[in-house]
This record gives structure tokens, C-alpha cells and sequence, in this order.
């Protein structure tokens, strides 16, 4: 793409940070980050816990002020009416009135946001919670009030919809709920700026990540990019053997108690008839991804070693 | 602001503590009002309580002609404490249980939503005046009935002032705990403070002022406390000597009116303040 791309890209992005900094005292809690949420694609903002990603979500929903730097959201200053009216956000843990229930609890969102009642019933059946509408907020499990978080994000129909760590708390079935609800929120044309520390999750549902460390931006691409060549994992016997001949075909590293050549996928084949020509033992064989997982720590290490130097 | 203040009255109307804390003003008042009194009527001049006060003078504190006296006579002391914590609890929950974030990330702005919050608890300081209005004067209309008492009210002026200065003497000490609350991010620290400031030190500070201090009296007489009890002096018109606690003529009516004006004005826009200003963290 062009600068020219380039350009009316970043003039369309709904959330476009740049260069921003938080100081609490001597501590730099984000520093420096850069960032740029596009229309209708699930964003992930993934890092470590106290990597900056709360305080970052924060600024963007005008809760605090940052330090320096510049935040457009949705054309406009975080923290506006216009900008608040059609973002919806969950930041950090739900948090609601205990002796409410969670209808009543949507009910007072609702006034304050000037949303119809319909719009309530709406979101209750979006997060599967209209059966315990009507119990108190305190006897919720973390799962339903982490639903009920969600859809208090949902109640203004928002363009803009800012998730910190949706799925902390849920079980599995809920966290598969959660994510399968995350991304039809994306293929309905609505943006996501998703935080999370779980990679496989991100991973799962995001069209981009970028990844926070310590306060610093430290990648923002496709995750497909991210994820960049591919590989084979090879289970073989004698290894050592095995593991001379793969190196002709791609570089070699052991994990686990197999080998992973760094390959095309296409040449597996190939691979199989020279090993086994060669009188090896081939018990498994498959393509496998990079994981997210090695990417961010390789990002997050080479980082921290960059720093170190 | 309407939606918001919508909001607000649904929290406060669904909040058990705020009707704890009026049904604790309410019995205090008929308790302290009504009650005590009319035993100390009925059990005759015998009893230690009435020593020295003729019972029919006991009976006439508790007819209708005095209900502006029994409605309002705590509320510089017990009732104002009580308004205290109701500022507190509220405003103090929303950081205590997080729900600032969730009610900032709406649509309306920090200032419109506290606005909010202070009508809000308005209205709510006027349903308990309302409230313990009422029940004093069934209170004393039944003692009148049963005592053959005069059934003679007082006038709606002074109902009506004397009801207003209750109101603006429980809002001031709701909003002290509301600036407090805000102040420290909490309930109870914001209550405890609150209420041994009430209870306890300004009483201290008056009583040191006036036998080791004089030259300090003006500093005891700008105190919200001194001048709560002031206007409700000056709004009922009761004698000293039968002034409940905290109830006196330390400063004028007016004075007293204008001085707790400032106080509320003072408190409010501190609390406003700094909510727009600081992060929520």
C-alpha cells in the first residue's frame, strides 16, 4: 500500500493514537504508544497483566487524561458526549450497583445514555441473561456479571465497542459464547478493540493485534502477518538422524520431543519419502502455525533484551 | 440531565440504607419528639424527667402549634449526621464498587451526572423532611385529641420556612459527606470523620472558644454546625431553654441562612471540581 493508502487509511480509523504517554508520578505506565483501530475489524490489544493495556483503554474512554500524546476517537476528543454516545466499553471488571438487578442495573445505563427500553430486552437476550433479569447483581456468578458487562456495552447499539479482558472469569462453554458474540459483533460491521493477555484467544478472533509491553507498543500487524512462515512438526526415530536430514529442507529446532523444520507446507511429501529412504521412522507428521504464543514472547524477549543492551 | 437525574432517583429508591437511614430519623424525632415527653407527661411530676417542668408545659411542646420544633429540633445534630452518611453511601459507593467507570463511559459529561446525583439526594433529603413531618404531625394531632389540647397549627409561612431551613440544614451536611466522599474516594472514612466532626469536635471547638478563647468566636460562629443550629433557631423561634442540643442563637437567622448557602455552594462545586478533573482509576 502507498503513503496514499496509507493515508485515507489512518483518516478513516475509528481510534487513532499516537505518541501516547501516562506518568502516575515516576511510574510510565504507557509510553509512547501508537495505535490505529479501522472501521468493522476486531482489534486485539494484547499483552501481559500491567503491560499498559487498561490505562490505554482508560484514555480512550476519557477516564483519565494522558500525559501526552495525541487520542482522536471516532473523529472526536475521548471523553465527549457525541464520543461517549456511541462507544460502548466494558473496562477492567464489570462493575455495577450490587443491590440493583441487572435489569434495573441496565434500566439506570440506559437513562443516562437516553436508550429505549426495547433496546434493553435486546441486549439481555444478545448475552443470554434475560432468565436473571430480575435477580440482584450480587448474587451473579463472574460469568454473568462479565455478560452483563457486555451487554451494558452493547446498549447503546455502538459503533465503537471497547472490551477489556471479556472473557476473565467465564468457564469454558462461556468463553467460547463470548468469543463467537465478539466476533459477530465484528461481521456486523461494528468495531472491536479487544484487550487481552490470552494469546490463543486473540489469536482466535482478531483481524489485528497489537502487542503492549511494558508500556510500549511493540508490534501492530495482521495476526496472519504475525504469524509469518509455517512449519512442519516431524515425530521421527533416531531424532538425531532425523534431524540431519531435515536441516536440508529448512532450519531445525527441537520442541518438546519433536522436531519443527521451518518449511513449506507443500514439500511434506518430500520430506516424509527422504526420511523414511533414509530407513527413519516417521510417527507423525503436520503442518503446524506459529503460535501466537512464540511470536509474542520472541517480540516481548527481543524487546527486553534491546532495553537490557 | 432529566435521564440522569431519572437514574439517580432509581439508585436511591432501591437502595435499602437510604430508608434505613430515614426510618433511623424518624424514630429518632417521634422518640426524642414525641415519646419521651408524653411519658414524662403521663407518668406525672414525679418522675426525675419532669422534675422542675410543669406538665402542661410539656404538653404544649407537643401539641401542633410546636410540630415545626419537633420536626426540625435534631436535625443540626442526630438528623445531620444521618444526611451526612446518606451523602456519603452515595456518592462514596460509586467508588467503592467501581460503578464511577461504568456511569462515566454513558453519554453525559462529569458535571452533568454529580448535578444529577445532588438533585437527586435534594430530593430525597425533601421526602425525609416531608416524611418526618408528617408523622409529627399525627403525632401531635393525637396527643392533642387524647389530651383535649388545642389543635391550633401554625401558620403556612412558617410551616413552610421552618420545613425549607430543616431541608437546607440536612442538605448542607449531605453535601459535606457527598465533598467528603469524593475527597477520599470512600465511605468510611468520609463517615467517620464526618460524624465525629458532627458529634463531637465542633461542640469541643464552641466549648473551648467560648471559655478559653473569646477573641476566637467568630471562627465558632462560621462553623456549618453553629449555623445549622442557628437557622433552625431562628426559622422555629423555640425559647433557649427549651433548645435541643445543638439548637442555639449563636449568630442571626439570616446570617445563619446565608452562611449555609455559601457552605452548600462551597461543597458542591469542590465535589464537581474534582471529579472533573481527576482520573478514574
Amino acid at each position: 500500500m502507498g503513503a496514499c493508502g496509507r493515508h485515507s487509511r489512518r483518516m478513516d480509523a475509528l481510534v487513532e493514537v499516537s505518541g501516547l504517554t501516562k506518568r502516575y508520578g515516576g511510574t510510565l505506565a504507557v509510553d509512547g504508544v501508537d495505535l490505529t483501530v479501522l472501521p468493522g475489524e476486531v482489534y486485539g490489544f494484547l499483552g501481559p497483566n500491567g503491560a499498559g493495556k487498561t490505562t490505554t483503554l482508560r484514555i480512550l474512554t476519557g477516564l483519565i487524561a494522558p500525559t501526552s500524546g495525541s487520542v482522536r476517537v471516532l473523529g472526536g476528543r475521548p471523553g465527549d458526549a457525541g464520543v461517549l454516545g456511541r462507544t460502548g466499553s466494558m473496562i477492567e471488571s464489570p462493575a455495577f450497583y450490587p443491590y440493583l438487578s441487572g435489569l434495573d442495573n441496565l434500566r439506570l445505563l440506559a437513562e443516562y445514555a437516553g436508550v429505549s427500553r426495547q433496546r434493553i430486552d435486546e441486549v439481555l437476550e444478545l448475552v443470554d441473561l434475560t432468565d436473571r433479569a430480575k435477580d440482584r447483581f450480587s448474587t451473579y456468578s463472574l460469568g454473568m456479571k462479565q455478560r452483563l458487562g457486555v451487554a451494558a456495552a452493547l446498549l447503546k447499539d455502538p459503533e465503537l465497542v471497547i472490551l477489556d479482558e471479556p472473557t476473565n472469569g467465564l468457564d469454558p462453554a462461556g468463553m467460547r459464547d463470548m468469543r463467537r458474540l465478539i466476533r459477530e459483533l465484528g461481521t456486523e460491521g461494528r468495531t472491536v478493540l479487544l484487550s487481552s493477555h490470552l494469546l490463543g484467544e486473540v489469536q482466535q478472533i482478531c483481524d489485528r493485534v497489537g502487542i503492549i509491553n511494558a508500556g510500549r507498543m511493540v508490534a501492530e500487524h495482521h495476526v496472519e502477518e504475525l504469524r509469518g512462515e509455517q512449519e512442519l512438526v516431524v515425530r521421527a526415530a533416531p531424532r538425531e538422524d532425523a534431524q540431519r536430514l531435515l536441516a536440508r529442507f529448512g532450519s531445525v529446532h527441537q520442541y518438546d520431543d519433536t522436531l519443527r523444520v521451518q518449511v513449506d507446507p507443500a514439500k511434506a511429501a518430500e520430506v516424509n519419502r527422504t526420511l523414511v529412504e533414509a530407513g527413519i521412522d516417521v510417527s507423525e507428521l503436520h503442518t503446524a502455525e506459529r503460535a501466537l504464543e512464540d511470536i509474542f514472547f520472541e517480540l516481548t524477549t527481543a524487546k527486553e533484551t534491546t532495553d537490557a543492551g | 440531565m432529566l435521564g440522569s437525574y431519572r437514574a439517580e432517583i432509581l439508585k436511591l429508591r432501591k437502595r435499602s440504607a437510604v430508608w434505613v437511614l430515614f426510618g433511623a430519623g424518624l424514630v429518632l424525632s417521634l422518640i426524642f419528639g414525641y415519646l419521651l415527653p408524653y411519658l414524662g407527661y403521663a407518668t406525672g411530676d414525679d418522675n426525675p424527667q419532669t422534675d422542675g417542668v410543669p406538665r402542661a408545659e410539656i404538653l404544649r411542646g407537643m401539641l401542633p402549634a410546636r410540630v415545626i420544633d419537633n420536626t426540625i429540633g435534631g436535625y443540626p445534630i442526630f438528623a445531620g449526621a444521618l444526611a451526612l452518611v446518606l451523602g456519603a453511601i452515595v456518592i462514596g459507593g460509586e467508588y467503592t464498587w467501581g460503578t464511577l467507570k461504568t456511569v462515566l463511559t454513558q453519554r453525559p459529561r462529569r458535571g452533568t451526572i454529580l448535578g444529577a446525583q445532588f438533585l437527586a439526594l435534594g430530593t430525597m433529603i425533601a421526602l425525609w423532611v416531608l416524611g418526618i413531618f408528617a408523622a409529627c404531625a399525627l403525632c401531635s394531632l393525637g396527643i392533642a385529641a387524647a389530651e383535649n389540647g388545642s389543635t391550633t397549627w401554625p401558620g403556612i409561612g412558617d410551616l413552610l420556612q421552618g420545613l425549607a431551613g430543616g431541608w437546607l440544614v440536612l442538605m448542607m451536611w449531605c453535601l459535606a459527606g457527598a465533598v467528603l466522599a469524593v475527597a477520599f474516594r470512600n465511605v468510611a472514612l468520609p463517615i467517620g470523620l464526618g460524624v465525629v466532626w458532627i458529634l463531637g469536635i465542633e461542640t469541643l471547638l464552641a466549648g473551648v472558644v467560648s471559655s478559653l478563647l473569646p477573641s476566637l468566636k467568630w471562627l465558632a460562629n462560621v462553623l456549618p454546625g453553629t449555623n445549622a443550629g442557628s437557622l433552625v433557631f431562628g426559622v422555629t423561634g423555640m425559647a433557649a431553654a427549651d433548645a435541643p442540643p445543638g439548637v442555639r442563637d449563636a449568630v442571626g437567622g439570616s446570617r445563619a441562612l446565608l452562611t449555609l448557602l455559601a457552605y452548600c455552594a462551597l461543597f458542591a462545586v469542590l465535589a464537581t471540581w474534582t471529579t472533573r478533573r481527576r482520573d478514574v482509576t
